[in-house]
């Protein structure tokens, strides 16, 4: 479970580069993130990971690697030295790859990206996400939609299913 | 060791368990003892703030995302002080007559089940919402139906003064959705049970449940337990196990006084699950009012539940298939978005199943079955033609690659959302409904009878959705209502001689 007193841990520190990489394949946004953005997202990630088991965070690192190595295989060339499209190429190849395990951990690094990125706030504002705790009340464009009165219960109603 | 006696211990305060406390509270009023151990804490109102990853990480265990063996799911259930309770959307069904048919359970009768379930509609304010208070997400849906030549039918909801947050799944915010949290547990506090949060019950021995009570950690949410933090031998009469359809079975499994009882764990059903969206050529209201008010039930004829949902930022790009730009685009576009939430109905298997690691762990092994990939085409192709009955201009198909199909190929729904294209690891399915595990009587294969008896166990009773012999096709939380209210009955009357029915306003 994340917490915002933990201190993150440095899962990510050995394989830096080549997750930014990725993420900046997963979600394109992040091509454009400064540095204090690249530290709050997988500030974000290092939280979530902190409470999975020492395992599965290695297991992440070893993943991220044999992405690097698989590039290199590849294209000959380093995963953060591909172009924006070998690398995308590359990392479908992995999301639809017929070995169950490669589309999970693929599956797992990008769950993690969004994590990282879709949880932020200025996000939810750049893509629309508006929802409030007031509901009806706090979105006045919506006001048309909203009753006169206070929503009330409108009585029980049941109706036995079809047998 | 700390020692404590109690007549009573119920394990777990979700909708088993907030249900059998509630029931067992007149027992306090003839000098009985009965407590409630919860693992998780209890959360003050003011600390539900809808925020998505604060919420999850607070409300769910691992933040809502526990991975199946394989990893190819992942399983959603609550844990503080109500359970699952706090973190559904309060859609309130009475079980399928046909399925309580089907389940062949000896003693179990659908009207038993309908009466009982009525009770906790009643108790909970369940109603169907009035029509100027749906959103146009499940307007949508409803109309897209209609012009598809289905059938949508509206949810009941156990809602008293929804503000329309849409944000029930984090718990919310206004205190407006009828969890246990919110009327059974407090019933029970009111007439003297003890509800103690932080609890976690590691095993259980003849009689008695080992307790280890947790400090709250600074940072975090919830109250503190009302038990000083250290281990506990919790002896009791009567031990009612209400920790869900995965915490029910891991404990009996890693108890050595229960771990011989067969067949524990086996028929575990889910479910499984995964979000379809289509987008708009105009922004519709979506994140406003409540999530979920239409479904349609297929189950009887194909397997499968379709139903309205609106998810948060997060989750609705985990539950997207792939990643980059298409998917992106997808997520820009989330004012316009419109979602529909599939559900197959999976049927009890053999490998399907909790059990637990050498730590005591639950582990619960999955497979997605032939008729459950078929279920989830057959979901996924109707939900496309839904959305484009709607007027979606695209609609992100699991099954289909790529799963972004245009309003131009419309016709062509069939031929592109195929089984080839359900790719388990790649497509992400979640499940929230776990049912299963300690199984209501059919023969050799039952744990438990309809009454959530153990045999040879006299002092231990199941109370809740572990005891499904089989998936129950709709959401469930009504039915755990209704057979827990089973269990404590017969509790009540072992122990108490009481006949009477709680009355509560």
């Amino acid at each position: 479970m994340s917490s915002a007193a933990a201190t993150p841990a440095a899962t990510l520190e050995p394989v830096r580069p080549t997750f930014r990489a990725i993420a900046m394949s997963v979600v394109p946004e992040l091509s454009s993130a400064d540095a204090k953005e690249w530290s709050e997202i997988e500030s974000e990630i290092e939280r979530a990971l902190a409470d999975r088991p020492q395992a599965m965070r290695r297991q992440l690192v070893s993943f991220v690697r044999l992405l690097d190595w698989w590039s290199r295989l590849r294209y000959g060339r380093r995963l953060t030295k591909l172009d924006a499209v070998k690398r995308m190429e590359l990392l479908e190849l992995i999301e639809r790859h017929r070995v169950p395990l490669l589309r999970r951990g693929m599956w797992g690094l990008r769950t993690l990206v969004f994590l990282g990125y879709y949880t932020r706030p200025d996000v939810a504002l750049f893509i629309g996400y508006q929802a409030h705790r007031d509901g009806w009340s706090a979105r006045p464009e919506a006001r048309r939609e909203r009753p006169s009165a206070t929503p009330q219960d409108v009585g029980i109603v049941y109706k036995r299913p079809p047998a | 060791m700390i020692e404590r006696e109690y007549d009573v211990v119920i394990i777990g305060s979700g909708a088993g368990g907030g249900t059998v406390a509630q029931e067992l509270a007149p027992l306090v009023r003839d000098g009985k003892r009965v407590v409630v151990l919860e693992q998780g804490p209890k959360l003050e109102d003011h600390e539900f703030t809808g925020r998505e990853l604060e919420m999850s990480s607070e409300l769910y265990e691992e933040g809502g995302g526990v991975l199946t063996a394989d990893g190819s799911m992942t399983l959603a259930f609550g844990r503080q002080y109500g359970g699952s309770t706090v973190v559904y959307t309060g859609t309130s069904l009475v079980a399928p007559a046909r399925v309580i048919r089907r389940w062949s359970v000896p003693g179990l009768e659908f009207g038993d089940v309908e009466r009982r379930s009525q009770k906790y509609m009643t108790q909970n304010s369940v109603h169907y919402l009035p029509r100027v208070l749906i959103n146009e997400n499940n307007k949508l849906f409803a109309e897209g139906c209609a012009r598809a030549g289905f059938h949508a039918e509206q949810f009941p909801l156990n809602l008293s003064g929804c503000k329309g947050s849409s944000l029930c799944n984090l718990g919310c915010p206004n205190a407006a959705k009828m969890g246990t949290n919110r009327v059974q547990l407090p019933n029970a506090e009111s007439q003297g049970v003890e509800v103690v949060t932080r609890a976690e019950v590691t095993r259980l021995e003849e009689r008695a449940a080992i307790v280890r009570v947790t400090e709250k950690v600074a940072g975090r949410k919830g109250l503190p337990s009302s038990w000083a933090p250290g281990e506990y031998r919790v002896k009791a009469r009567t031990i009612v196990l209400a920790a869900g359809a995965i915490g029910t079975p891991a404990l009996l499994l890693r108890s050595s006084v229960t771990s011989r009882i067969n067949d524990v764990g086996r028929g575990f059903t889910c479910h499984p699950a995964h979000i379809l969206v289509a987008e708009h050529d105009r922004p519709i209201t979506n994140d406003v009012g409540h999530p979920k008010s239409y479904f349609l039930d297929r189950a009887a004829d194909e397997g499968f539940v379709l139903e309205t949902c609106m998810y948060f930022p997060f989750v609705t790009a985990k539950n997207l298939t792939g990643f980059g730009e298409e998917h992106a685009r997808f997520m820009r576009r989330f004012p316009r978005l419109q979602m529909i939430l599939v559900l197959a109905c999976d049927g009890a298997v053999p490998q399907n199943r909790v059990t637990v690691d050498r730590a005591g762990k639950p582990v619960v092994h999955y497979s997605f079955t032939p008729p459950v990939v078929k279920s989830f085409v057959a979901a996924t192709r109707a939900a496309a033609r839904i959305f484009f009955a709607a007027g979606a201009l695209r609609v992100h198909a699991p099954e289909a690659n790529p799963p972004a199909i245009d309003r131009r190929d419309s016709y062509r729904v069939d031929d592109l959302i195929t089984e080839e294209h359900f790719l388990p690891g790649r497509v992400s399915i979640s499940a929230a409904h776990l049912m299963g595990g300690c199984g209501m009587g059919r023969g050799g294969t039952s744990v438990t009878d309809s009454r959530g008896r153990i045999a040879g166990f006299p002092w231990l009773r199941v109370a809740d959705a572990s005891l499904f012999p089989d998936s129950l096709e709709i959401n469930p939380y009504l039915t755990i209502m209704a057979l827990a209210d089973r269990v404590a009955e017969g509790v009540r009357n072992e122990l108490g001689n009481l006949a009477q029915v709680t009355d509560v306003a």
